[in-house]
């Protein structure tokens, strides 16, 4: 890895690169984070009918095991910091779905006096997907387009130095 | 039995200083604070009342005429009837006796009483909160509960995108 | 010793003393049915207690009613219990119409019931599939969702959502039955009755399942009085009590059921599987009543004309009706003005929370989880 890093990119890195995001993506083991109502509705997307396993995203019980979190629900204040815990858990590199408008913006409940206003407050997310609850069709949709977001990923460079690496190229 | 027939049950045990018919609204009986738990173990004891179950207990804050009033939904499995009673204690020391000796299910449901409107049952086992974390500041069933602003560093505002 | 029904020999060779432990389950737990937490102390594989720490989908909902009105509160009491959300939106329909006294047309109340009979043994195959799911099998929870599919889209067609309906309205509901929605609804019920004896031959007297709910968590008649448990909790100890029967509403006394009770037939009364069978039991009573309902639609107007600045008068009403998960409390009082002064909604869920910590001293570990999937907990109810 460390002479690949040193090389400018070639053909060659891209192709690896290309290579391991797609294993990567082709296995996205997502944590089974249901908060609330939208967590029903992950339930049925992994289920018979829209079938979330097509695209290799199998549920895990753990953040240690899980690439990707789906917050699917109302992030109380409460629960804020239990999601923090949990994501600081997950290895690296990972990922997170923001599902349904509590965890996008607070939804329905921004009246609430308990309820934290977004789940981007607390951890960084890469895909919001919109409803309420997101239709089990929107939520496989916003898995592919994490699946595009990784496909444009480059992981032969050291983290953090791709700017100046690509520069140089 | 009817809301009418119960009070006269209760007046005849326990007089008119402990309890008043009240019939704004859904016919209840008013019960000094200090008696409840005599009054709802009578009802609970008494055969012809047989209130075996609490089937709801809440409280409603009146700052206009500065008291809590507690309310407790009352229902008989054994009878098949029901019952209402309403207790108002003083909103700036709201002490009341807690009634879990006489049902269990009170135990939960005054930690939530406690919990969002600051309503403290003495003799209650295990009086903590029970929604909100245990840092939470203030009651917000409370009329002039205030939102916080943030709560651990997690402001509770957001700012319209438009 | 004898734990949860179990002979058990505690060998503690040369007399070596145990130590107590405190374990941590939840919030985030595959099994909880939503943010639930129990901190356990336990002595080996034997609980001590274990005491359930709810609140963390607390979501105000009872302070928002007080913000945005009678008709704006509606869309909320889908989220109380979003499993079952037909009759939450009941409930609250109820409660603001009992407080106004306005009568309901009796085609509303046809939609209303079949609405509410749907969700209900939706909500039911979910729990009766996460109970599979909780103790190990997989395969009965995808079976489940399989038909929750077909209601969800029998329901979507009535009013356009799949899980957070909006259906109702004070005085009514907001659509029409579609047309030719009633002989798929008819199509459906030929479909799935013939299905609750698949779930049987598939499930419910599977030898593992069995030997994993009878004689778990036994709970007697008057102790689940005493603690509050409604519904299919309270059946399952073998009180005959349902709201639907007892205190009729709506248009039900109409209408030919039965209340299955838990009557011990594996194991004690009131155990876990008791509570379970129950509910298998309540999807085949909830035919029977579509059936019914759906033969008789009267014709007629769904709603009536209730003012947009709705403003019942000054009072209070309480009101009971059998949801999904039991006997449901709306309590509401009124100043008179635009808003509700308060409501407060006493859950089936929250009550059987609070028996957790009695019924699970002295059981093993492992069924914590199947008691706390026989209650059917749904997490918004408890918090809401
Ligand atoms: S977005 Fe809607 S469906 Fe999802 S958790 Fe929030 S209120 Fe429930």
């Amino acid at each position: 890895m460390s002479l690949l890093n040193t090389m400018p990119e070639f053909t060659v890195t891209t192709k690896i690169d290309e290579m391991l995001n797609w294993t990567r993506k082709s296995s996205l083991w997502y944590m089974l984070f249901g908060l609330a109502c939208c967590a029903i509705e992950m339930m049925q997307t992994g289920g018979p009918r829209s079938d979330l396993d097509r695209f290799g995203a199998v549920p895990r019980a753990t953040p240690r095991q899980s690439d990707l979190m789906i917050i699917a629900g109302t992030l109380t204040l409460k629960m804020a910091l239990r999601t923090k815990v949990l994501y600081d858990q997950m290895p690296d590199p990972k990922y997170v779905i923001s599902m349904g408008s509590c965890s996008n913006c607070g939804g329905l409940f921004q009246l609430a006096y308990s309820v934290c206003d977004g789940v981007d407050k607390v951890i960084p997310v890469d895909v919001y997907v919109p409803g309420c609850p997101p239709r089990p069709e929107s939520l496989t949709e916003g898995l592919l387009k994490l699946q595009e977001k990784m496909m444009q990923e480059k992981w032969l460079v050291r983290r953090g130095e791709d700017e100046s690496v690509a520069a140089q190229a | 039995m009817d809301a009418a027939a119960i009070f006269e049950r209760l007046q005849a045990r326990f007089g008119d200083a402990v309890v008043t018919f009240d019939s704004g609204g859904e016919p209840a009986v008013r019960v000094n604070p200090s008696a409840i738990f005599q009054v709802c173990e009578y009802l609970k004891t008494d055969p012809a009342l047989g209130f075996d179950c609490l089937s709801n207990q809440s409280g409603v804050d009146y700052p206009k005429r500065n008291d809590i009033e507690v309310v407790y939904h009352l229902y008989s499995y054994r009878v098949r009837h029901a019952c209402v009673l309403k207790v108002s204690v003083a909103r700036d020391n709201p002490t009341m006796p807690s009634v879990w000796r006489v049902w269990k299910t009170a135990i939960w449901q005054e930690r939530e009483i406690f919990d969002l409107l600051g309503v403290v049952f003495e003799g209650h086992p295990d009086l903590r909160r029970i929604l909100l974390p245990e840092d939470w500041v203030g009651h917000p069933l409370r009329k002039d509960f205030v939102e916080p602003t943030e709560y651990h560093g997690i402001s509770t505002k957001r700012e319209s995108m438009l | 010793m004898s734990l949860g029904g179990y002979d058990v020999e505690v060998q503690r060779p040369g007399g070596l003393a145990t130590e107590e432990m405190t374990l941590n389950m939840g919030p985030q737990h595959p099994s909880t049915h939503g943010v639930l937490r129990f901190i356990v102390k336990a002595d080996g594989e034997v609980m001590r207690e274990a005491i359930p720490d709810v609140g963390y989908l607390h979501r105000s909902i009872e302070k928002i009613a007080e913000k945005v009105g009678y008709h704006g509160f509606m869309p909320y009491t889908d989220r109380v219990d979003y499993v079952a959300a037909m009759p939450c939106n009941q409930g609250w329909g109820m409660v603001c119409e009992k407080l106004a006294g306005i009568e309901v047309p009796r085609r509303a109340e046809y939609c209303r019931v079949i609405a509410v009979e749907l969700n209900r043994i939706a909500s039911h195959l979910l729990s009766v599939g996460s109970m599979g799911m909780d103790i190990g099998a997989y395969t009965p929870f995808t079976h489940a969702l399989r038909e929750r599919e077909y209601i969800n889209d029998l329901l979507e067609e009535l009013c356009g959502a799949r899980l957070t309906f909006n259906y109702m309205r004070i005085g009514g509901v907001a659509w029409d039955l579609p047309p030719d929605w009633v002989p798929k609804a008819v199509a459906f019920l030929d479909r799935f009755e013939p299905l609750i004896d698949e779930y049987n031959a598939l499930i419910s007297y599977n030898k593992i399942y069995v030997e994993r709910l009878a004689n778990v968590a036994v709970i007697s008649a008057a102790e689940a009085i005493d603690y509050n448990l409604v519904g299919p909790n309270l059946r399952g100890s073998g009180v005959k009590y349902d709201v639907r029967k007892d205190m009729p509403y709506s248009v039900y006394p109409e209408f030919e059921f039965d209340v299955p009770i838990g009557t011990g037939e594996v194991g004690t009364v009131g155990d876990c599987f008791d509570r379970y069978i129950v509910r298998i039991r309540e999807m085949n009573q909830s035919c029977r009543i579509l059936r019914q309902a759906l033969a008789g639609v009267p014709e007629g107007p769904v709603l009536t004309k209730v003012p947009r600045k709705f403003k019942p008068p000054v009072g209070d009403a309480y009101i009971r009706l059998e949801s999904a998960r039991g006997d449901m409390g709306w309590y509401c009082v009124s100043d008179g003005s635009e808003y509700p002064y308060r409501v407060k909604i006493r859950t089936g869920s929250f009550t059987a929370t609070s028996i957790i910590d009695k019924v699970s001293r002295g059981v093993m570990l492992a069924d914590l989880i199947a008691i706390v999937a026989s209650f059917d907990l749904v997490a918004p109810e408890i918090d809401r």
